[in-house]
């Protein structure tokens, strides 16, 4: 019999019994739906996170402060990095491309009868580049700027939005900060929200120097927050964190690695870190899915057993007329793949769409995972043809006369 | 000319353990169908007339002796050679039709031929039309037989039966869930099939529906205790006489 037929034959059995069909196929479409989910969704949000990492510089590097440790003790929280540090790693490296310290502190920004709670960083003119950053208008405060401690400021858009209500040119104008009265010099352009949602447009860019100096809400006016550095390029960055760590050790005076007094953050290690989570979080829930599948499978091979019984009679029948072993065998075989692979394509159209909408709901990257989707093709057949197999072998060994007596 | 022989049996015996007695459904049974015959089978219920139908349809396989079809000595063949005896060299018809339901008349007819991978689907189809002709039941080619009477799917399995243009047809009580009026029509048909040169074997407990053919074996326990040509009956004749007589009984 030839396989159009045989397809023909097993959709006509499957259209009879429509209701059970479905059901049978139901464990396998939820198996293959939350297959294609999970790791359509794991390659998203590794995507976005991957963007997200690149457009804030993938050859950023971090310092941060962390708690001192004193032979392994604790004795509170790092205020390990300060001008001193900053001055040694500008002069003594060689794979650090721009270094911009960092001091922050929360602030009330006022413009003439408007508000916005906002918060002030203190940096210096490289961060912008480390972070990706351009000048929409006007410009960056210049190393000038720096050095008197001007009370100047760069603002992000959505600053901007919340000030200058009325379209004002921001260039050029006056805003408070707290107390300070600042002169704004340079508008950034837009960046959008990041991957934790942040708003990245919703920043005030100062000299560190001024915040350092003017802002007395700023606890310890010789300590950074934090030291934001970019090598050349991103295979350098982890020469250039070797570099630093080593730089900084031997200034702060560290032998043992563990009494370190601060942490270095280069954003690979960042990435590779979530990538990892997501492997997990992928093979866990792709290992669910398959328990799943098999259910789904088990259930095939139940309904089959129970078409095989039902149409005792007919398989007596083809088997007078001519039908070979191989033929009922196929015939039975072909019912249970199409079972499957019907439950595994209607599975891929809701698994594609619910990962399509969680990732647009999510403001992921929607990526569909073509091997995900070939994978399941395949998994369908083996699933329809492993737990079909012996339904169908116990039709296709039937004695043709015990059969057609069979009531 | 001598017509030849396309049935040749001989000292057949079949053997089921039922337990741990053995049951001789067949006891040594020999003779020969020559091409165009038309031969009932008749014997008491347990004589073993299905059993020989099934070994003459190549379902079953003797305990020992001889069965040779159409030149071909069966006892040699594996599973798969019979199957595609059975689907060139044989017809069968079923007492309760054995129809696929929820299966036009003209697909059911085909089946066959959907076993043979020498036909093409217009030849099969084809074939199927020609044999639904043959059974007079052209009208009702797409119906399915819950929508056809009793008599109508049996035509339905006759034409099934001679689609693939079979050496012989077995039929096993093809009238045994009929009334009297369909009996004598299908006994028509199959008079017709005859006449047009087809050779039947026709299993029945019905001495009335024996008249109709050419030639009677009588089993009893296993053994054949007669084997005679019939003076033939027309079954049309019958038909018409039985009608007649239902009309007086109506008035
Ligand atoms: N599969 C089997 N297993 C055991 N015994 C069997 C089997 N098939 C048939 N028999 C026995 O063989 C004998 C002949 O049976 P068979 O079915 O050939 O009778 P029959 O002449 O067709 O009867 P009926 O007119 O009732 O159909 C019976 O005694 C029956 O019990
Ligand atoms: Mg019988």
């Amino acid at each position: 019999m030839g396989i159009l037929n045989l397809i023909k034959i097993s959709l006509t059995a499957l259209a009879r019994n429509k209701g059970r069909s479905f059901l049978t196929m139901l464990g396998i479409i939820i198996g293959i739906a939350s297959v294609i989910v999970m790791v359509s969704l794991g390659q998203s949000s590794t995507q976005s996170v991957r963007s997200e990492l690149s457009s804030m510089g993938s050859n950023m590097i971090m310092i941060m402060p962390s708690h001192e440790r004193r032979g392994g003790v604790d004795v509170g929280s790092g205020n390990s990095l300060n001008k001193k540090d900053l001055k040694l790693l500008k002069e003594n490296t060689k794979y650090v491309q721009y270094i911009s310290p960092s001091v922050s502190t929360g602030a009330q920004l006022v413009f003439g009868a408007n508000n916005h709670s906002g918060s002030l960083q203190g940096v210096s003119a490289d961060y912008l580049e480390i972070r990706k950053y351009a000048i929409a208008s006007g410009i960056m405060f210049t190393e000038e700027q720096l050095k008197s401690n001007a009370k100047v400021c760069v603002i992000g858009q959505t600053v901007v939005d919340a000030l200058f209500t009325n379209r004002e040119d921001p260039i050029g104008q006056t805003i408070r900060c707290g107390r300070v009265p600042m002169k704004v010099v340079g508008v950034l352009e837009s960046k959008g929200q990041n991957q934790m949602g942040q708003d990245q447009d919703d920043i005030v860019l100062a000299p560190y120097t001024t915040v350092m100096t003017r802002f007395s809400g700023n606890k310890n006016r010789d300590n950074f927050n934090m030291i934001f550095v970019s090598a050349p390029s991103e295979a350098e960055s982890e020469m250039a964190a070797t570099e630093i760590t080593y730089l900084l050790r031997n200034s702060h005076n560290i032998k043992n690695p563990d009494d370190d007094d601060f942490d270095i953050r280069t954003q690979e290690e960042l990435l590779s870190a979530m990538s990892n989570v997501m492997q997990l979080l992928t093979y866990l829930l792709t290992a669910i899915a398959a328990i799943s599948l098999i259910v789904g499978g088990i259930g095939i091979m139940n309904i089959m057993y129970v078409t095989v019984t039902e149409r005792t009679k007919e398989i007596g029948l083809r088997m007078a007329i001519g039908a070979k072993r191989k033929d009922v065998m196929l015939q039975f075989l072909s019912e249970s793949v199409i079972l499957s692979l019907l439950g595994g394509i209607i599975g891929i159209i809701i698994g594609v769409i619910l990962a399509f909408v969680v990732s647009s709901a999510l403001h992921w990257p929607p990526a569909i995972s073509q091997a995900a989707i070939g994978a399941s093709f395949l998994v369908c057949v083996a699933t329809g043809v492993f737990f079909g197999w012996y339904p169908a072998r116990k039709a296709a060994n039937m004695d043709p006369i015990t059969a057609l007596r069979y009531e | 000319m001598e017509q030849e022989e396309i049935i040749q049996i001989r000292d057949l015996h079949r053997e089921f353990l039922v337990g741990s007695e053995t049951v001789h459904a067949l006891n040594g049974v020999s003779f020969s169908i020559r091409r165009g015959e038309f031969v009932s089978i008749m014997g008491t219920s347990g004589s073993g007339k299905s059993t020989l139908l099934n070994i003459l349809g190549c379902l079953d396989k003797p305990s020992s002796g001889e069965y040779i079809i159409n030149g071909t000595s069966v006892n040699s063949l594996n599973r798969n050679q019979l199957s595609t005896l059975r689907n060139r060299q044989i017809g069968f018809v079923f007492q309760n039709y054995n129809l696929l339901a929820r299966t036009s008349a003209i697909d059911n007819v085909q089946l066959p031929l959907m076993y043979n991978s020498e036909i093409s689907a217009k030849e099969r189809k084809e074939r199927a039309i020609a044999a639904l002709e043959a059974v007079k039941l052209t009208g009702r080619m797409n119906h399915l037989p819950n929508q056809l009477s009793g008599g109508q799917q049996q035509r339905v399995a006759i034409a099934r039966a001679i689609v693939n243009d079979p050496v012989i047809i077995l039929a096993d009580e093809a009238t045994g869930n009929l009334d009297t009026r369909t009996s004598y029509e299908i006994m028509t048909l199959f008079q017709e099939l005859h006449s047009k040169g087809k050779t039947i074997a026709f299993v029945t407990h019905e001495p009335d529906i024996a008249t109709f053919t050419t030639r009677t074996i009588k089993l009893r326990d296993g053994q054949i205790v007669l084997d005679e040509m019939n003076n033939q009956c027309s079954a049309a004749e019958a038909l018409a006489e039985y009608e007649k007589n239902m009309k007086h009984t109506m008035i």
